[in-house]
């Protein structure tokens, strides 16, 4: 494919892809060793209300006042999760059941309730985004990359999920140490001074950031995915946690570019007229990985069970 | 509790705690309706080795982790060294229990033992030889030192239970707590252990262990403090460590057959 092709049609979504992969796939891998990985699945649920409250205050359907929304719904969420989880001294899973449930209750009931009815929330968009309409028609080859008044022309769920990229990837080197450490052993964090609560609500909020920006850019399909399978299939092929980020990242990036060429051209390939749902692909993709990895990967067998004994 | 009333009492008292490595005074920990340790005083002994002992849900471990400040007491005070906790974290060193944390967890040995050094290390300090020199010969004292590049799941209890001493020998601390790292490991490793903690002791540090074997009592320490949710007994071992005391501590859950074969063994 040519330049003249590739950059307007398809540069940005698979940037935009791989950047909200990354940005979930690298929080990802504290939550899925802290045992709260489903947090992704929790936020996708609880912007519902952030949305409607966003709109009831608003009165428009514009994105801003939408992310703010989803975003202030989202910290709203899992600090609630966190205060449950630690207050009533449960499993992370059951608090984020009992939140994510009654907030998206609770926003189902605001929409019934309000004249938001009329607005048309379209579930297909919300779970599969719209990666493939993220193109840069003002770009006519690569010198796009350099002229100014293209670059304006840039979608902008780029420049928010670039930003979002760099913020996770800054929080995520800061505060690398603290982050292993009370993942491992919270009560000797604590002895040492870390605080973990705020650390711990720290990563939360992060990934919840991260979720609304991937959420708004790519859907709710690839922010689920994200959280859990490039972590997930990375701590199969390592034992030491450097690794596994390094490979999570990879495996993001790879589920991201092959999910979405794979959805562009797939169906050609076999055959078919149309092409699928990138976001579902790229989510399909890393499932794939993530199979491979568990059946193939040199780490995959719990070996805390047999040394108990 | 009598002769801390007394006017001469008080001031025995002040300056035991100005000197005390640990004192709590007054600790009260609930989990829920019913507390787990009830307006506790302690005054740990300065370059002793203290055993805290106490039947199962005694508040053994809630009293170390409360003083710790990893569990939050609903009353109390806690000095090290005559100072506030958050002052003194850099002299104090903490080994949980095995059973706290996930032994799955993606690291290995060596990076254990590196997180004792973390404070020296900061949030972005490169780990540099000399702390991976420092690492290894804390591993070498506990006997683990063929381990280090080893998965810590990959470890027997009784290894894992000396990794976490060679993190707490890291972190070079004067006051050093134990929750029962004797429990279910093997003869070895309990021996390593308590030959480390011995010399630590005589290097002149302070180490409290919470300990759940009667019968090791009088041999590994100097001095015990009983509890069963309140105090019960504190002092040399010699004393604090009689049948009456014991059978205030476990009640009934320990029978008189037993107290006599612990008084015998010590008398």
């Amino acid at each position: 494919m040519s330049g003249e092709e590739f950059v307007p049609l398809s540069l940005t979504p698979l940037l935009i892809g791989t950047f909200a992969a990354i940005a979930c796939a690298l929080p990802g891998n504290f939550l899925v060793l802290r045992k709260q990985a489903l947090i992704g699945d929790a936020i996708s649920h609880v912007v519902l209300p952030g949305i409607v409250v966003a709109f009831l205050v608003t009165g428009t359907i514009s994105t801003w006042p939408m992310m703010l929304g989803a975003a202030g719904a989202a910290v709203v969420a899992v600090v609630l999760i966190e205060a449950i989880r630690r207050l009533g001294q449960i499993e992370p899973g059951a608090a984020m059941g009992v939140v994510f449930t009654t907030m998206f209750a609770a926003g189902v009931l605001l929409l019934e309730q309000t004249d938001t009815s009329t607005v048309h929330l379209d579930v297909e968009h919300a779970l599969y985004g719209n990666l493939e309409s993220l193109i840069w028609l003002d770009a006519t080859g690569w010198s796009s990359l350099l002229d100014i008044e293209a670059l304006a022309g840039l979608p902008p769920e780029l420049p928010r999920i670039a930003l979002t990229l760099v913020g996770v990837t800054l929080f995520t080197w800061l505060f690398w140490r603290p982050l292993k450490i009370s993942t491992f052993d919270e009560g000797f964090a604590r002895t040492i001074g870390i605080r973990t609560g705020v650390l711990g609500m720290a990563l939360v909020i992060t990934a919840a950031i991260a979720a609304v920006a991937a959420f708004d850019a790519v859907g709710s399909i690839i922010v689920i995915a994200m959280f859990i399978c490039p972590p997930a299939a990375a701590r199969m092929l390592t034992n030491r946690l450097e690794t596994q980020i390094a490979w999570s990242v990879l495996f993001a990036t790879a589920s991201a570019v092959s999910g979405y060429v794979l959805a562009g051209y797939g169906p050609l390939w076999l055959g078919g007229a149309d092409a699928v749902s990138a976001a579902g692909m790229i989510a399909t993709m890393s499932g794939l990985i993530l199979a491979a990895a568990a059946t193939f990967g040199p780490c995959r067998a719990r070996i805390g069970a047999h040394t108990s004994a | 509790m009598l002769d801390l009333i007394s006017n001469e009492g008080v001031t025995v008292g002040d300056q035991g705690l100005a000197e005390s490595p640990l004192a709590v005074r007054g600790l009260t920990v609930s989990y829920g309706q019913k507390p787990a340790v009830f307006s506790v005083d302690m005054t740990v002994q300065p370059g002793a080795m203290t055993a805290i002992i106490g039947p199962n849900g005694a508040g053994k471990s809630t009293l170390l982790k409360a003083a710790l400040g990893i569990v939050s007491p609903l009353s109390g005070q806690v000095t090290v060294f005559g100072q506030p906790l958050e002052k003194q974290r850099a002299r104090i060193a903490y080994v949980p229990q095995r059973a706290s944390v996930d032994w799955d967890f993606p690291t290995r040995v060596i990076d254990v033992v590196l997180m004792g050094l973390s404070r020296e290390l900061g949030l972005l300090g490169r780990v540099r030889a000399r702390h991976k020199a420092c690492a290894m010969d804390c591993l070498n004292r506990v006997g683990m030192r063929d381990f280090a590049d080893r998965q810590i799941g990959q470890l027997s209890g009784g290894q894992q239970q000396r990794v976490f001493l060679a993190r707490a020998l890291a972190q070079g601390a004067d006051l050093y707590l134990l929750d029962e790292p004797f429990a279910g490991v093997d003869a070895a490793t309990e021996k390593a252990i308590i030959a480390v903690l011995k010399s630590l002791k005589e290097a002149g540090k302070t180490v409290v262990v919470v300990h759940h074997d009667l019968a090791t009592v009088t041999d590994y320490f100097d001095h015990v403090f009983l509890i069963n949710t309140r105090k019960v007994a504190e002092g040399p071992v010699a004393e604090s460590f009689t049948a009456e005391t014991l059978q205030s501590a476990y009640g009934g859950r320990l029978a008189t057959a037993q107290i006599d074969q612990l008084s015998r063994a010590q008398g």
